[in-house]
């Protein structure tokens, strides 16, 4: 497997059923990598220095004609501009329209939710695991766009049923996102709403920051479709606006 | 799903026609029954839902396509908000679907779609955001414009994950009817996108009727 990426910075795990956030500079790459199997991620990115810019599904796949996410995709904001390219994705398909469950939905399909039995085993749910994430930034339901959901895949048939694929998620699959913009990375690792297991999934990431190479005139994201250039271009303006790395 | 309407245009309450380019903001009670008439044939009606008791649950995309299990909006679909509750069933659609996924305009994705040179073409997110300024007795903000409903936009996705823009299948005098299970604010814009066939290239007026409870 290539990888784009030079020295490691830093190495970490983040439990199941958890959340954590981390700004990451522009030329960084994050590393997500599916430890046992079975993960699920759900990101969302917000402009730190603007926090009203917000990643934007449906700019996103509508940009790029696509339903699924994978590598050579740039994931947008809704200003034009683009937050982090695929430069690696093991899995295929990155769930783009699943979203998150909420405490009802997780009560019904795996029991409720209770940290004085449970302990941080608790049966959490994405929605208030997200809620509590965003408000560390002045942030709160208002502020929730659509999320991704990492080694998830949710895929339609002719008619536009949505499935959802039990055997997406595989033990050591690696995803890498290139930042093309300082982003505020807000991520979940409870389960993906539409996971039919019969206990509540709870399963590890490993999250590594890497050093990334330039990114070339040539380079794979930047030229996957006509409109990716475009959107560099916007970024790299806006570089040069706010003085951000590589500019 | 083809479903007919029973309501009478005469017996409506109230009848706004929306140019293209403008928006429409108004509160439609719970029990009133809303219809988006597509009165040239064509025209995407890119529309946004909010509870008006408590603007900060809406209307939520994914939350409605999962729990459907399906991403076309038609009769019979419950549009379901950010909080998981009921917000507004169709009750009737002559067009047959519509998209929820591909979003509205705005100036800055019509950079990344067109062209850099496109950026001052006037856009759907324009008129959102000239609504929630112009009546700021709902409190909404940029925060508060979300992902939306393109009623009578045809945005066709394959098992492969491909999405495409296609041509639309409404027609003039084709409609999409929905009744309010709670007080909502509907905010409409009349989507003037002159880059892609989701208005024929010729955006047109639509007509907003609202019926009282039955």
């Amino acid at each position: 497997m290539t990888s784009s990426t030079q020295d490691i910075i830093y190495q970490e795990t983040i439990a199941g059923a958890a959340h954590w956030s981390v700004t990451v500079p522009a030329g960084k790459i994050l590393r997500f990598i599916n430890t046992n199997g079975k993960a699920n991620v759900s990101l969302l990115f917000h402009n730190p220095k603007d926090l009203l810019e917000r990643y934007n599904a449906p700019d996103t796949l509508k940009c790029q004609h696509t339903f699924k996410l994978t590598k050579g995709n740039c994931l947008y904001s809704d200003m034009g501009r683009i937050f982090c390219s695929i430069v690696r994705d093991d899995s295929g398909w990155i769930d783009s329209v699943g979203g998150l469950a909420n405490k009802q939905k997780v009560a019904a399909k795996w029991g409720e939710r209770s940290y004085q039995t449970q302990g941080n085993q608790w049966l959490q749910n994405g929605y208030d695991s997200m809620l509590v994430e965003l408000a560390k930034y002045g942030l709160g339901k208002r502020d929730m766009a659509a999320n991704l959901n990492l080694f998830s895949k949710v895929a339609t048939d002719a008619e536009g049923n949505l499935q959802f694929d039990e055997q997406a998620s595989k033990a050591g699959d690696i995803i890498e996102l290139r930042f093309e913009m300082d982003t505020l990375v807000l991520m979940s690792t409870c389960p993906h709403p539409m996971n039919p297991a019969s206990d509540y999934p709870n399963h590890p990431v490993s999250v590594e920051m890497c050093q990334a190479e330039s990114v070339s005139q040539d380079d794979y994201c930047r030229n996957f479709r006509p409109e990716n250039g475009r959107g560099f271009e916007n970024t790299e303006r806006y570089r040069c606006e706010t003085t951000q790395a590589s500019c | 799903m083809i479903k007919t309407s029973q309501l009478v245009a005469d017996d409506a309450t109230l009848r706004d026609v929306v140019p293209a380019g403008d928006y429409y903001m108004k509160v439609l009670k719970a029990g009133q029954t809303l219809r988006i008439l597509d009165l040239e044939g064509n025209q995407a009606a890119d529309t946004l839902f909010y509870n008006a008791n408590d603007p900060s649950e809406r209307y939520s995309a994914m939350d409605t396509i999962r729990e459907q299990g399906n991403v076309y909006l038609t009769a019979g679909t419950t549009l379901v908000s950010n909080l998981g509750r009921e917000m507004l069933t169709i009750t009737a659609d002559t067009c047959g679907r519509h998209d929820t996924l591909g979003g509205a305009c705005a100036t800055e994705s019509n950079t990344v779609r067109y062209a850099l040179e496109k950026k001052c073409m006037h856009a759907c997110r324009d008129s959102w955001l000239l609504a929630v300024a112009e009546n700021d007795q709902y409190g909404l903000t940029k925060r508060d414009i979300t992902h939306n409903i393109n009623f009578f936009m045809n945005v066709p996705v394959t098992a492969e994950g491909g999405l495409s823009f296609a041509d639309g299948i409404s027609g003039a005098g084709k409609y999409v009817e929905m009744r309010a299970e709670m007080d909502v604010i509907v905010l409409l814009s009349n989507c003037p996108q002159l880059n892609n066939p989701c208005n024929a290239y010729n955006p047109t007026p639509v007509e907003m009727l609202i019926w009282d409870a039955a």
